[in-house]
């Protein structure tokens, strides 16, 4: 089983973030960075299914900045065998453009299974996996839950909006992975040493001009600090009150 | 002159709320760009045609239909590429998805097999030369973004509950048409929806959420918040990621970071903690209510109010309050 796993350098979220003066981007200094969440259980889903079929290997693919190779020694540390990185310091928006780019990448490589995260938490595409599906012309199933590969085929759940649906497909596939799959590992010492001597490929990214282009960014509106009302349930007569009178939703 | 082809969401043969979001926001991409007609796809197994009436009610000057039992289940491939087919006829300056989970599926693809950029997920927009300028959340919600695209055409998708669907009255001019692909040919195959209880309101359709988080102890005490929602009426039951991975309510009921994104008029939060991945699917509801016996839980930081107590003692008493209320 050859696998390929799309994973992307990303801020940690836990942090107030601030935008620049000009109101073109967000304040940069000071933020710290880990995979992707959705490509953690992306690289957890790769590691299960080699270790399920007893052999093959597990090649990460991230286009991001020099200092993406961290995240890429990490998901090696977890286990991955290889890793390439498509340098870029471009703070990229457009799907397309890195999709293409990642496309070409994994072209030729006879992966059985490409694997991308549903979504990143930074720019929220949602898109990079099924375009990359697209341009290889290799079957997708995107936001999958349940997964199981038997062989040359697969039969994954995927998320609805208060529903799911059963999918079967043939390999090799692209899946773009939700929550809820699995839980990812953490990297163990070993791994981490092992980590170290692994092949980290690192070429140019070759994007190409975006089209979709950032005007600006805000940071939403504060929500003003609310009030304990009461305790018990002897405060749901207020409650109602307050829901009734002043915020007007009952 | 822009037209707007729309992709009209429909599920086990009942068009779904969203496809009159998508006409409403695509009317009004219209008005914004000096007018233009709105063209909706319609798919499903045979008679899903018979459904095509509020999307006209709604602003459709036309709605393409295309029936074939291929369609009863998704079939992504064969939408796509009829999807991109149209697109590309020339008759259409943008595409316009629902950003639900088949929307977020079938743009993507489309966008790839033009050639044109995509702006996911947009909030709101307005239209500058002919170019769509968008807000659309990034970073878990906590920045907003504004994005321009260009593209012939431009490919958008619409946030959930994020366009009010608005009448336009028009007469239902409908047009048979045919799957640029073989459905059955697709390698992709849905083999089954599996849907809730049908009868449910859809989290991003309520105007009320109810969400309970393991402070309820057992997947039981839910009734509590069923009960709740009843007695709202218009209300859904939503969890947090520790109640789905328990399994107490299915993974489709998440609310957050990894989950979904709500903003209801009223949140009310039973025995949730607040972390952080969690409020990014629903900071932005109208007015947040709080419960939890704990007076420190980060949600009352962001609750307008709270109550401090047993979400097992206070849900029965709310909601024997909110009957009341409704009755009066
Ligand atoms: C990458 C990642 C993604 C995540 N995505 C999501 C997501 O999408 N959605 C999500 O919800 N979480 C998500 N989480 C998990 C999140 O961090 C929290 O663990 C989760 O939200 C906690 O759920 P909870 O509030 O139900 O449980 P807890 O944090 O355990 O809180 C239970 C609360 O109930 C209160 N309580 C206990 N008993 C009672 C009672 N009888 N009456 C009233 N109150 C009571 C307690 O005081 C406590 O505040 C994610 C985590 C990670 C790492
Ligand atoms: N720069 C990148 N490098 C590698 N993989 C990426 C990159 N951007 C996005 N991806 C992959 O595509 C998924 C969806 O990202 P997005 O379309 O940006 O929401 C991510 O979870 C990753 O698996």
């Amino acid at each position: 089983m050859k696998i390929a796993v799309c994973i992307k350098r990303v801020p940690v979220m836990e942090v107030k973030f601030a935008i620049t003066a000009d109101g073109s981007r967000y304040e940069e200094t000071g933020l710290k960075y880990d995979i992707n969440d959705f490509d953690l259980w992306a690289i957890e889903a790769a590691l299960q299914l080699k270790e399920k079929a007893g052999d093959g290997t597990v090649h990460v693919v991230c286009l991001g900045p020099n200092a993406a190779q961290e995240q890429i020694r990490k998901a090696m540390a977890m286990g991955a065998d290889s890793g390439v990185l498509l340098e870029s310091d471009a703070r990229n928006y457009d799907g397309l453009a890195v999709a293409r780019a990642l496309a070409a990448e994994l072209k030729g490589g006879a992966y059985d299974l490409v694997l991308f995260g549903r979504i990143s938490i930074d720019s929220m595409n949602q898109m990079t996996g099924p375009m990359v599906a697209e341009l290889l012309d290799l079957p997708v199933v995107t936001n999958v839950f349940k997964l199981d590969i038997n062989g040359a085929t697969g039969r994954a759940e995927r998320v609805l909006e208060g529903a799911s649906e059963v999918v079967e497909f043939p390999l090799p596939a692209v899946l773009t992975i939700d929550d809820g799959l699995n839980k990812e590992r953490l990297p163990s010492l070993k791994g981490i040493m092992a980590a170290k001597k692994k092949p980290l490929e690192i070429k140019p990214a070759n994007l190409d001009a975006a089209q979709v282009t950032v005007r600006s960014m805000a940071l939403p509106a504060e929500r003003a600090a609310g009030r304990i009302v009461g305790e018990g349930a002897d405060a749901v007569p207020e409650l109602v009150r307050l829901l009734q009178t002043e915020a007007k939703v009952l | 002159m822009a037209n707007v082809l729309v992709f009209a969401e429909s599920r086990a043969g009942e068009l779904r709320k969203v496809a009159l979001e998508a006409v409403t926001a695509a009317r009004r991409l219209t008005e914004l760009s000096g007018g233009g007609a709105v063209h909706v796809l319609l798919a499903g197994a045979a008679g899903i045609g018979s459904k095509a009436e509020p999307l006209a009610a709604h602003g459709a000057d036309k709605v393409l239909v295309l029936e074939h039992a291929g369609f009863a289940l998704h079939n992504p491939e064969a939408l796509a590429a009829t999807l991109a087919q149209l697109l590309s006829s020339g008759t259409y300056a943008y595409g316009l998805f629902s950003g639900t989970s088949h929307g977020r599926d079938l743009s993507p693809r489309v966008a790839a097999k033009l050639g044109v950029g995509l702006i996911p997920d947009l909030t709101g927009f307005t239209v500058e030369n002919g170019a769509v300028v968008g807000q659309h959340p990034i970073n878990n919600g906590k920045v907003i973004a504004t994005l321009a695209l260009s593209g012939s055409p431009t490919l958008l998708s619409v946030r959930p509950a994020a366009f009010t669907p608005a009448p336009a009255e028009r007469a239902l001019v409908a047009e048979s048409i045919t799957s640029a692909a073989d459905p059955a040919a697709s390698r992709v195959k849905v083999i089954e929806l599996k849907q809730g209880n049908t009868d449910k309101i859809d989290l991003n359709d309520a105007a009320v959420v109810i969400a309970g988080g393991r402070g309820l102890k057992v997947a039981d005490n839910f009734k509590l918040c069923d009960d709740l929602a009843e007695a709202f009426g218009n209300a859904a039951v939503g969890a947090t990621r520790a109640v789905t991975d328990e399994g107490w309510r299915p993974h489709s009921d998440q609310i957050g970071q990894t989950g979904r994104n709500v903003s209801p008029d009223l949140y009310i939060a039973a025995g949730i903690s607040g972390a952080i991945q969690h409020l990014a699917g629903m900071r932005t509801s109208r007015t947040i209510v709080a419960i939890n016996k704990d007076k420190d839980a980060p949600i009352f930081k962001i609750a307008d109010y709270g109550i401090v107590g047993d979400a097992l003692e206070v849900l029965p008493v709310l909601t024997e309050a909110v009957r009341a209320a409704k009755a009066s």
